[in-house]
């Protein structure tokens, strides 16, 4: 019996394309784009000014708060200017334009491929080096790394997973850097698990992958201080409080943070930039992307700058088919659809998805038949379709008796509802207005 | 037979005389005092219940101008100050004035203006759609045009213009009761200052973008430029993050803002053609829609 | 306008399933029991079958139509799956007007004057099949022999209505034993009945077609039968003479229809297992005190009624556990 978590959950086709393809380079792009706000927390504050010539990896704008980040110039060349560019949330957001002139890099980067796997550092070393080269997770929350590490007083984190799962469908960036880069996210896990101060790591893996799983097991051999934890393909096996439970069977209490079960979750994406952060003095100014699609002529995995436009991560893959309805930033269940190919890759984005028409229209939506697929496919142990009513009849105190802000937004309701009806869109409006509510009452 | 016609009847005569008993003394018993002039002020007020008072309804507000007893920041926007004299008449008290006001859309993005960049396939309401991005156009500040203001108005005072699909108000029936303002995500309802003859000057756009982002998604956008800013005699324009505003209750009507708009971002109202023809035809064209729709 | 790239919101792929897929399964897994019924009791069955879903059909379309005005949803073939079971749940010798006046109930009162698919609290066909029972008691209870049976008469008691006659008269079950059919026969259906009601093998074969397919779950029909088992076991237990056995009460009649097709009906049963199990208790409690001690000899349409009834109150209390809901 493979490990799992309970309750809830779905498994929709897996149509993992990209999954054969090497990691490659796609070039570096004329100009880049950085968004501000690339992360959870306040976004940051940029440090140079129109005209300023930057190299690789040079600190662009530092961080805003303490749940925030640095962030660093993916190429090097000139600052066009800092104006509002288009984001993937659908909205201008400030921004930095760097126009590409050469790949000079900082100094003091180690830019070759050698493993270094020896390190003797202090645990506050190790975070201090996180902190400076921007990191955070880059399973999607991007929620910065650094303020994960250090838990709130009075909690002790006892174990750390980190996640291999990917359990979207279509993405396949996670899978391959396990496969390419296993060493190194093995020194990332004991680097992390060096900064938390704890001895035991999980790697939660699908078995959808039994060839990263054999190549980690593989590589860990002799250490027991590193388990693989092969797992039941399950869809949102990815998130945080699901991985927990399948992992350690420990529920996160409602409205509590997994470091209240002595866990913290990382993703591999993530180790591996703290490998480069720590070890290569390297901050996160490139990161894996998988571009595809069923008509995409060559989906693919690619190392990219942070800033790159969609436009050149299409255009290596193949072109852009004629037949594509909607373009997503994210995998197909809880990514976000873009309007404009401008967009560029952020520290968040792990693909690019290209859906064909046929499949980007949504069905007609009917009357709640009450097949109660959307209470069992649940996660979380809510009920979606009551939740939905409310939300939609604007009844925000039902809302919140109903836990509403539980939803991890996993969209397993809307995906199984037979009368195709938007459970997760009027859920996500109520959770927004009760966090609103519950917000106004504590201030 | 008749005996038992007899007994139900004594029954229940019985029970009912007993029930009725039991009722008067509790009711007396759990009897509360409630100021009747509550009820007064209550008649008094519109019974719209529509919460334009900020209070849950008319009985709470009614509640409240009496606990307050001075009327300085109570205020019913659907009755007016007649309806606000009368209460003030019942309490005893000084009204308090308001200038009437009437809602106003600020968006003139319609398809000929703004061009459509995507197709939004979701549920169809401003709140949602506003929440996944920034709009089917370029411009990320502008009307979604699905109506929640519509659903949220009470007085079937707002509706959307099939032409332009953009939600325009019908201000004999608007009350001002600020239900739309709060239901637009986009904030682009404004209550203004009411003027004779429904004459209004309103900057018609929220864009905030700098002038050629603005311009290039949508051609009737303020981009910020200044030159009305400059050319108001009573300080009414200000300008904050590339948009341009006007105090409605600063404004005296002069439409020179009007004509030195170079995108006809700024819109009038209500007013009769200006007799001494300087507009070029693209700005008389540019006007035409928002002014034909109040004017009917 | 047609290339514009569309936008929507998480999540951008759906299961492929739909409500109407659903009631196709339901129809397909009502198939073995329909194509038995019409063995047993002649090109009758499917009559009564045929115009039991035309006439809901119809219906249907009819009210939403003219009366609500409002787009007619009858591709859902929901009413196809209502015909089907209120054709299951009368005699094959049913006149057609009598079946037209229940379709018309069915669809009419117990569905769309709650506001159609979804919004009804009571299973629909039951609604119909309990109006013409009370309404039409003698049409409703003289049911016709089976082919196979030989005898050469028009009607017959059901095994369950000859059970209830002879205990009325004082008399024991061993003493009333031989004019009751075997379980054998129970089992595939050998005896007089409803439609549906007829085979008991085939509609379990149905139910694990539905069960594999997921369009039901375990919990209802397990607590049904469960319960009508256990309770009735209880009562044989104390007194077989006066109380028949459970294998018995759960082969006759309308029992495993019920608990596989008409307890089961997603729209008017609770949402959550543990609420299925609850109001699957229930129905079985109610219908063994309806055969033991009530005036009708079934009373599993009752049952289902009555527990449809508190479904909302069910929803209510048997709410999903909540994940790291604990305290």
């Amino acid at each position: 019996m493979l490990k799992t978590f309970k309750p809830g959950g779905i498994h929709p086709a897996e149509n993992k394309l990209s999954a054969k393809e090497a990691i490659k380079v796609p070039g570096i792009p004329k100009t880049v784009f950085i968004p501000v706000a690339q992360h959870i927390g306040a976004p940051s504050v940029p440090v140079v000014k129109r005209g300023d010539s930057v190299k690789v990896g040079q600190l662009i704008a530092k961080s805003g708060g303490f749940v925030s980040a640095n962030i660093h110039s993916s190429v090097s060349g000139k600052v066009k200017k800092i104006d509002t560019i288009p984001d993937s949330s659908g909205y201008r957001k400030q921004g930095i334009i760097i126009d590409v002139e050469g790949d000079e890099w900082e100094e003091s980067i180690d830019t070759s491929e050698n493993l270094v796997g020896q390190f003797n550092l202090t645990s506050e070393e190790i975070i201090n080096a996180i902190t400076q080269a921007g990191v955070v997770g880059l399973g999607g929350a991007t929620f910065p790394t650094h303020v994960k590490l250090m838990p709130p007083k009075g909690m002790k984190a006892e174990i750390l997973i980190v996640n291999g799962v990917e359990c979207e469908p279509y993405l396949t960036s996670d899978h391959r850097l396990m496969l390419e880069k296993a060493d190194e996210i093995l020194v990332g896990t004991r680097l992390l698990m060096k900064a938390m101060k704890v001895d035991k790591a999980y790697i939660g893996i699908e078995n959808n992958k039994p060839d990263a799983i054999q190549l980690l097991k593989q590589k860990i051999q002799g250490g027991n201080h590193i388990e693989i934890v092969t797992l039941k393909v399950r869809y949102p096996q990815g998130g945080e409080k699901q991985l927990i439970k399948a992992v350690t069977g420990k529920e996160v209490p409602s409205g509590g943070l997994p470091i209240a079960v002595g866990a913290v979750v990382s993703n591999v994406g993530t180790a591996f930039a703290v490998y480069e952060a720590v070890q290569k003095k390297k901050p996160l100014v490139e990161r894996v992307v998988t571009v595809t699609g069923k008509s995409v002529g060559k989906p693919s995995n690619f190392k990219v700058r942070i800033g790159t436009p969609v436009s050149v991560l299409i255009n290596a893959a193949g072109g852009m088919p004629e037949d594509t309805g909607k373009i997503i930033s994210g995998g197909p269940m809880m990514g976000k659809a873009i309007t404009n190919l401008d967009v560029p890759v952020t520290k968040g984005t792990s693909g690019i998805l290209l859906m064909k028409g046929s499949e980007s229209k949504r069905k007609k939506t009917i009357s709640c038949i009450r097949c109660s697929r959307c209470v069992s496919v649940c996660p979380m142990g809510l009920e979606p379709y009551l939740l939905q009513t409310v939300s939609e009849k604007q009844m925000w105190g039902p809302a919140e008796e109903g836990n509403i802000m539980d939803c991890i937004e996993c969209g397993s309701c809307s995906y199984t509802c037979p009368s195709n009806r938007p459970l997760l869109d009027y859920i996500r409006l109520g959770k927004g207005k009760v966090g609103q509510i519950m917000r106004t009452r504590k201030s | 037979m008749s005996t038992t016609i007899i007994y139900t009847v004594v029954t229940l005569s019985t029970i009912g005389t007993l029930a009725a008993v039991i009722l008067y003394f509790v009711a007396q018993k759990f009897k509360v005092y409630e100021d009747p002039r509550i009820d007064d002020v209550e008649t008094s007020l519109p019974g719209a219940n529509c919460g334009g008072c900020g209070y849950a309804g008319c009985r709470a507000f009614a509640e409240a101008c009496v606990k307050q007893n001075e009327l300085s920041n109570l205020f019913c926007p659907v009755g007016g100050n007649d309806c606000m004299g009368d209460v003030a008449k019942i309490l005893g008290i000084e009204a308090v004035k308001q200038d009437p006001r009437v809602a106003v859309v600020r968006c003139q993005g319609s398809c000929e203006y703004r061009p459509r960049t995507n197709k939004f396939d979701g549920v169809t309401t401003c709140a949602i759609a506003s929440s996944v991005y920034g709009g089917e156009t370029g411009c990320q500040f502008g009307c979604h045009g699905y109506g929640d203001c519509v659903a949220a108005c009470d007085f079937d005072a707002i509706h959307i213009n099939p032409e332009t699909g953009i939600p325009e108000v019908v201000d004999e029936k608007c009350v001002a009761c600020g239900a739309c303002v709060k239901a637009c995500p986009k904030n682009l309802i404004e209550l203004r200052k009411k003027f004779p003859k429904k004459r209004k000057i309103y900057v018609s756009c929220r864009n905030e973008e700098k002038g050629g982002i603005a311009r290039k998604a949508c051609s009737v956008a303020c981009i910020g430029c200044g030159k009305c800013e400059k050319e108001c005699k009573f300080d009414a324009i200000t300008i904050a993050n590339n948009l341009a505003f006007i105090d409605s209750d600063k404004c005296r009507l002069c439409r020179k803002c009007v004509s030195v708009c170079p995108t006809n971002a700024i819109i009038e109202v209500g007013f009769p053609p200006r007799k001494i023809k300087q507009e070029t035809s693209e700005e008389s064209k540019a006007k035409t829609p928002a002014t034909a729709g109040n004017e009917k | 306008m047609s290339n514009l790239l569309i936008v929507s919101p998480s999540p951008h792929i759906h299961s492929e399933d739909s409500a109407q897929k659903i009631m196709f399964r339901v129809v397909l897994a009502m198939m073995p029991a329909l194509v038995w019924s019409v063995f047993v009791f002649g090109i009758d069955g499917l009559r009564v079958t045929f115009i039991a879903v035309a006439a809901c059909i119809a219906f249907e379309y009819l009210i939403q139509r003219f009366l609500m005005k409002v787009e007619p949803v009858i591709t859902d073939g929901s009413a196809i799956v209502t015909g089907i079971l209120l054709a299951f749940n009368v005699p094959s010798n049913l006149p057609w007007w009598i079946i037209l006046i229940g379709a018309l109930v069915a669809i009419g009162i117990g569905k769309l004057s709650f506001g159609g698919l979804g919004n009804n609290i009571f299973n629909p066909a039951l609604v119909g099949r309990v109006f013409l029972l009370i309404s039409f008691p003698v049409q409703m209870t003289s049911w016709p022999v089976t082919i196979q049976s030989g005898i050469d008469a028009v009607t017959s008691a059901t095994p369950l209505s000859f059970l209830k006659e002879g205990i009325k008269n004082g008399k024991s079950i061993s003493e009333l034993a031989g004019g009751l059919p075997n379980n054998i026969d129970l089992l595939f259906g050998n005896t007089g009945g409803s439609l549906g009601e007829v085979s008991a093998i085939l509609l379990i074969l149905g139910g694990l077609y539905m069960l594999v397919k997921k369009v039901i779950t375990w919990h209802t029909p397990v607590a049904v039968l469960g319960s009508v088992f256990i309770f009735s076991g209880i009562l044989w237990l104390i007194n077989p003479e006066l109380y028949i056995n459970p294998v018995f009460q759960i082969l006759t009649g309308g029992v495993m229809l019920g608990a596989i097709f008409m307890a089961t009906d997603m729209v008017t049963s609770p949402m959550t297992g543990k609420g299925q199990i609850i109001y699957g208790i229930g129905i079985g409690l109610i219908t063994i005190s309806i055969r033991t001690w009530g005036a009708y000899p079934e009373g599993i349409s009752f049952a289902i009624l009555l527990m449809n009834a508190v479904t909302p109150l069910i929803n209510t209390y048997a709410k999903p556990k909540l994940f790291g809901g604990y305290k």
